[in-house]
């Protein structure tokens, strides 16, 4: 069997980004809830808020240590499956890579030893000053990772000479057309999604009765964000749907897996497209649905797949599936929102086990939606690797098919393992939960600037 | 100015490779040097001693990534395929010993297990690293601008005699870190190392000073010249002044010098390479002019470079600072 270079590149590619941005997703979320819960036990002098943001970075620093191994891997994986990509494209994309390695990755990167280390090495204001630097780095690192990825959707400001891309103006290539509304989807996404960490740890402790006090908060810091910033979300989404409409027409038709654009769209809520017969089966819809949805009007029209030739298709039935089941969990997370908001009004938050016992099994379904809304885009945007401007099969690497599979198959191996061990030490430090164990100060002399700077506050540290 | 612009770039990537090279180099030499320690306990200490820094030591070598995607993309699209699975295995390697520093805490009976995996990911990284060197100096198939051979042309004795040789320095820059870091018998297993290291370092150095002139006509050329060697005699001078310096700091036990000493030998090591190879990136046939990347490209990052670069060395100088002075008895916050 002839093995296809570009094809084998492409699922490299895929797995390795795939794996990696479960841990972005919930690192950048969970930094801004630590620096939070920092500053709240600045503010309150609870040890209850330090003692949740102790627990929460020991979560935090295995998170970011599979995220950033595997983003390394990434920042080489543009040369080494995707020369091409690099040389064409390397002039306007590669410096929103290199501004994200220079704004962010190191603030985080160098300010995460601080964080883990410092408990008792720096007074409490500058601890806390650290996890507000992290959680800024990786919210930087968003901003221009998603300026690139939004370039290769909506290039803007370049021009090509001789097969090369070349810049024409800065801004217009950062804050290229889809860039803030993807920026503001998927940083939303991030916090959503450990939200719902949060919010199914608290759960779990409140059933099984332990940790209750931290359980309490936790739930009730994690419904509160949920209930206002889920329907938010919803409402980013339909925005930057209409903005990739506008620039993309190709992957809304594949989302909606609408074929002629000569008739109204049909909201199709399931069916089984079929690309060679171009049409769906067994499909169940709404008729004006998408119409209304991505036009407002009854019979406005969009263009359809068979409005472009067959070579400029994406595949339709990634982004078909993926997109639903991405809303789907979208309109989940606005349902455990709000029902919790409610049982919280009524004082019965804690004590309602049909909402908990559920409840406390959602930590996934953040990141499954994230998954789902990547493949969407990415997916979506094929064949182009940058849209209209250059193919996904002239990216590739001039690197032979069967050596592409030997590391697909490493990298398959290596991240399987790191990650079936990285989940099941989260899940023990989640049943250890947040403990309270100051050790004696006399065991851990405190450098004598961070007790005069500390303002009397015990500088104290766990150890394991 | 556009024809300096790649000169500066050069010049900067450089720094940011040295960078990765002394600071990646002293944590992954720590993982190098794990073996020899006697009990979990003295691993402690030694994961310890770096735990706090490797994460922004590893970032140099995302910058150094990603900077030449952005200042030489014609360079780093030729040179990633062409070390492909050098590169890999590295990164692969690297992602196995950056989870041990974490997973190694969780458990008692699995310590020792990722103990060995921190120390296995530590050497192959290391080793890789060296073959990606010796592969590059070694030179690259290059036609109508994109890598023309095939996987295996960087597996040369010479590349492995490179990756064993980093493996030893990299080693030296834990040993004596350790020696400045540490108290006790993790110190002063580390001052015997170093020793060793030592000794085995400069023989690398001197493999390759004699193996890369004879091998590589431009090599020679450019050493062995006139004028060139009036200029150059000073470098292989100041290696031997400062292997000196360095084995009688071992021996009069000063724990500071013997860490700045390797860094010296670093540098040095790594300025002969440069006069060796400038202003090759892929020696032989591509310079730095022509793998550059649209000056509209290079001012745009410079300007980015120019105001983070002292903000990035200020704050990493502060945490060093944070955490100056010997590592502390049951230090972390596991």
């Amino acid at each position: 069997m002839e093995l296809d270079p570009v094809l084998l590149a492409r699922l490299q590619f895929a797995f390795t980004i795939i794996y990696h941005i479960i841990f972005p997703a919930f690192t950048i979320g969970l930094s801004a809830y630590i620096a939070t819960l920092c500053v709240i036990w600045m503010r309150t002098g609870k040890e209850h808020y330090r003692t949740l943001a102790q627990f929460w970075t020991k979560i935090f620093a295995v998170s970011f240590a599979m995220g950033v191994t595997s983003g390394i891997v990434l920042s080489y994986q543009f040369g080494t499956n995707w020369s091409r990509f690099s040389a064409v494209l390397g002039n306007v994309i590669g410096p929103m890579i290199g501004y994200e390695v220079i704004v962010a990755f190191f603030l985080e990167a160098t300010f995460l030893g601080a964080m883990l280390f410092g408990w008792n090495r720096m007074p409490p204001w500058l601890h806390t000053l650290s996890a507000i630097a992290v959680a800024a780095g990786t919210l930087m690192s968003a901003f221009w990772i998603l300026s690139a990825n939004s370039w290769m959707q909506t290039p803007a400001g370049y021009e090509m000479r001789d097969g090369i891309a070349y810049p024409l103006d800065w801004l217009d290539i950062v804050f290229n057309p889809s860039f803030p509304y993807r920026l503001a989807h998927m940083v939303t996404a991030a916090y959503l999604t450990t939200s719902f960490v949060v919010l199914a740890v608290g759960a779990r402790y409140i059933i099984a009765g332990t940790h209750l006090e931290h359980g309490q908060t936790m739930l009730r810091m994690a419904v509160g964000f949920a209930a206002i910033v889920a329907p938010l979300q919803l409402f980013i989404g339909d925005q930057h749907g209409l903005n990739t409409l506008k620039h993309q027409p190709t992957k809304i038709a594949a989302i909606e897996a609408h074929w002629d654009g000569s008739t109204p769209g049909e909201l199709v809520l399931f069916a089984w497209p079929d690309e060679k017969a171009e049409m769906n089966r067994f499909a169940i819809t709404i008729p004006h649905g998408a119409s209304i949805m991505l036009t407002h009007s009854w019979d406005g029209l969009f263009p359809g797949l068979k409005s472009f030739p067959p070579q400029d298709r994406p595949p339709v039935l990634p982004p078909f599936f993926a997109f639903r089941a991405m809303v789907g969990i979208g309109l989940l997370m606005i349902a455990t929102g709000w029902i919790g908001a409610l049982l919280w009004w009524r004082g019965r938050l804690f004590t309602t086990r049909w909402y908990l016992w559920p409840a406390q099994y959602v930590w996934w379904i953040g990141f499954v939606a994230v998954i789902c809304g990547w493949i969407v885009t990415e997916t979506g945007r094929q064949p182009w690797v940058a849209y209209g401007v250059f193919r996904t099969a002239d990216a590739v690497s001039p690197v032979a098919a069967h050596t592409v599979l030997t590391t697909l198959v490493l990298f398959v191996v290596v991240y399987s393992i790191v990650f079936g061990f990285g989940i099941y030490y989260l899940n023990r430090l989640i049943v250890r939960g947040p403990t309270e164990s100051p050790l004696p100060p006399s065991v851990l002399p405190a450098p004598a600037w961070s007790v005069a700077a500390g303002g009397g506050k015990p500088v104290t540290e766990t150890k394991s | 100015m556009e024809s300096y612009l790649p000169v500066i770039w050069a010049a900067i990537m450089a720094l940011a490779v040295a960078m990765y090279v002394i600071l990646d180099g002293f944590d992954l030499g720590v993982g190098i040097l794990f073996p020899w320690a006697e009990t979990e306990h003295e691993r402690d200490l030694m994961m310890n001693s770096v735990a706090p820094f490797w994460d922004g030591n590893e970032t140099w070598l995302v910058l150094g990534g990603a900077g030449m995607l952005v200042t030489f993309p014609l360079a780093y699209s030729i040179i990633l395929p062409a070390l492909y699975l050098p590169v890999i295995i590295m990164l692969l390697a690297l992602v196995f010993r950056g989870v041990a520093f974490e997973f190694r805490w969780t458990g008692i009976t699995s310590r020792r297990h990722w103990s060995f995996v921190f120390a296995a990911g530590s050497t192959l990284a290391a080793f890789c690293q060296g073959v990606i060197l010796g592969g590059l100096i070694q030179g690259i198939k290059v036609e109508n601008g994109a890598f023309a051979g095939g996987s295996f042309d960087w597996a040369t004795p010479f590349a492995i005699m490179c990756g064993l040789g980093v493996v030893a320095g990299y080693g030296l820059l834990g040993a004596t870190w350790l020696v400045m870091k540490t108290e006790g018998s993790v110190a002063n297993r580390a001052r015997i190392e170093a020793r060793l290291l030592l000794l085995l370092v400069l023989a690398f150095m001197a493999i390759v000073s004699i193996w890369t002139p004879l091998a590589f006509e431009r090599i020679a050329t450019r050493w062995f010249s006139l004028p060139n060697i009036l200029f150059f005699w000073w470098v292989p001078a100041a290696t031997a002044l400062v292997a000196v310096a360095a084995w009688r700091a071992l021996a009069t036990g000063n724990e500071t010098v013997p860490f700045l000493a390797a860094i010296g030998l670093f540098v040095l090591g790594y300025l002969g390479l440069l006069i060796s190879n400038f202003p090759y990136i892929i020696p032989p046939s591509l310079t730095i002019w022509q793998t550059a990347s649209s000056p509209s490209t290079h001012v745009f990052m410079l300007i980015g470079m120019l105001m983070m670069l002292p903000i990035i060395l200020g704050y990493m100088v502060f945490v060093y600072w944070i955490f100056g002075g010997k590592v502390r008895e049951g230090e972390g916050y596991h």
